[in-house]
């Protein structure tokens, strides 16, 4: 029987967080706080489909401070979820899965996410809106 | 040693008894939305705080409704393979898991169907 040499699943509560542990339940929480913000996404696009009220209300409750908290949560998240999600393609097609490359790509996806969501709120602020 | 029984091998079919189509789709949209969501930030950062008529104006040309729909399919796909894997996880109950993926499958088509309808009247607008 085959199922005699299988390993028990980790038990999680022994380990000591790791990068790489950390990193990993992080895709899994930022992609539900992703599905999670489809919701604002879709309220905003049918806010503007139905007319100039609905959307200005719209662009109040996301200008708002609660507002922009939230969709600073979610940029970072975003952000998170997409740079660690091509770690996850380079696996995937074989590339860096070597230990020391899973921490270097770790930390870059750490660094980019970060750089990102600063980037792109600067740019929100003082490049081509407003 | 192989960690898989000799039973599942023949079947060829994994825990998820569909292969490897759901994995594949998952990768698939996942690189469709590296561009698509670098643009949605890019476009989103530069029309904050439009008004109604800015938005009509951006959002009603074909190559901005195009990718907003894009977007929003590819979104809402990979959302739903990806709870779907989630749910999977941790719900040991066969109905409970059942019910659950249903309704996570409803609203992401009913969400998917506003946002894209939404987009289709601001384009037909614009
Ligand atoms: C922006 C580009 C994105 C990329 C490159 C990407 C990539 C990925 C990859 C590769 C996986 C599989 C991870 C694994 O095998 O454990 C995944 C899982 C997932 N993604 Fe994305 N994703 C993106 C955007 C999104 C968005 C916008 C959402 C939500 C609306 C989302 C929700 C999820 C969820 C819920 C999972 C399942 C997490 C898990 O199984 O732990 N993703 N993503």
């Amino acid at each position: 029987m085959a199922t005699t040499n299988r390993p028990l699943s980790p038990h999680l509560q022994v380990y000591r967080p790791q990068l790489t542990s950390v990193l990993s339940i992080l895709h899994r929480g930022t992609g539900i706080a992703l599905a999670v913000g489809t919701l604002l996404l879709i309220y905003w696009l049918a806010a503007a489909a139905g007319g100039s009220e609905s959307f200005a209300q719209a662009q109040g409750l996301i200008g708002s401070w609660v507002g922009r908290l939230l969709l600073f949560g979610w940029t970072f998240a975003l952000f998170y979820h997409l740079c660690n999600g091509v770690r996850h393609l380079f696996w995937d097609g074989g590339y860096g899965l070597e230990l020391p490359d899973v921490y270097r790509s770790g930390w870059m996806v750490v660094a980019g996410s970060f750089a990102l969501t600063v980037l792109s709120w600067l740019f929100g602020y003082f490049g081509g809106g407003l | 040693m192989s960690l898989r029984s000799p039973i599942g091998r023949v079947r060829g079919l994994g825990s998820a008894k569909e292969g490897v189509s759901h994995w594949w789709s998952q990768r698939m949209t996942a690189v469709a939305l590296v561009p698509l969501t670098l643009w949605f930030v890019a476009a989103v950062t530069s029309h904050v705080g439009a008004d109604h008529a800015e938005m009509v104006a951006w959002v009603g040309s074909p190559v901005t409704a195009g990718l907003f729909i894009l977007l929003i399919a590819a979104t809402f796909y990979h959302a739903y393979l990806g709870l779907q894997v989630v749910i999977e996880d941790y719900f040991h109950s066969e109905a409970a898991k059942v019910v659950i993926l249903v309704l996570i499958k409803g609203a992401c088509f009913v969400l998917a169907l506003i946002g894209v309808l939404s987009v289709l009247t601001l384009l037909f607008e614009g």
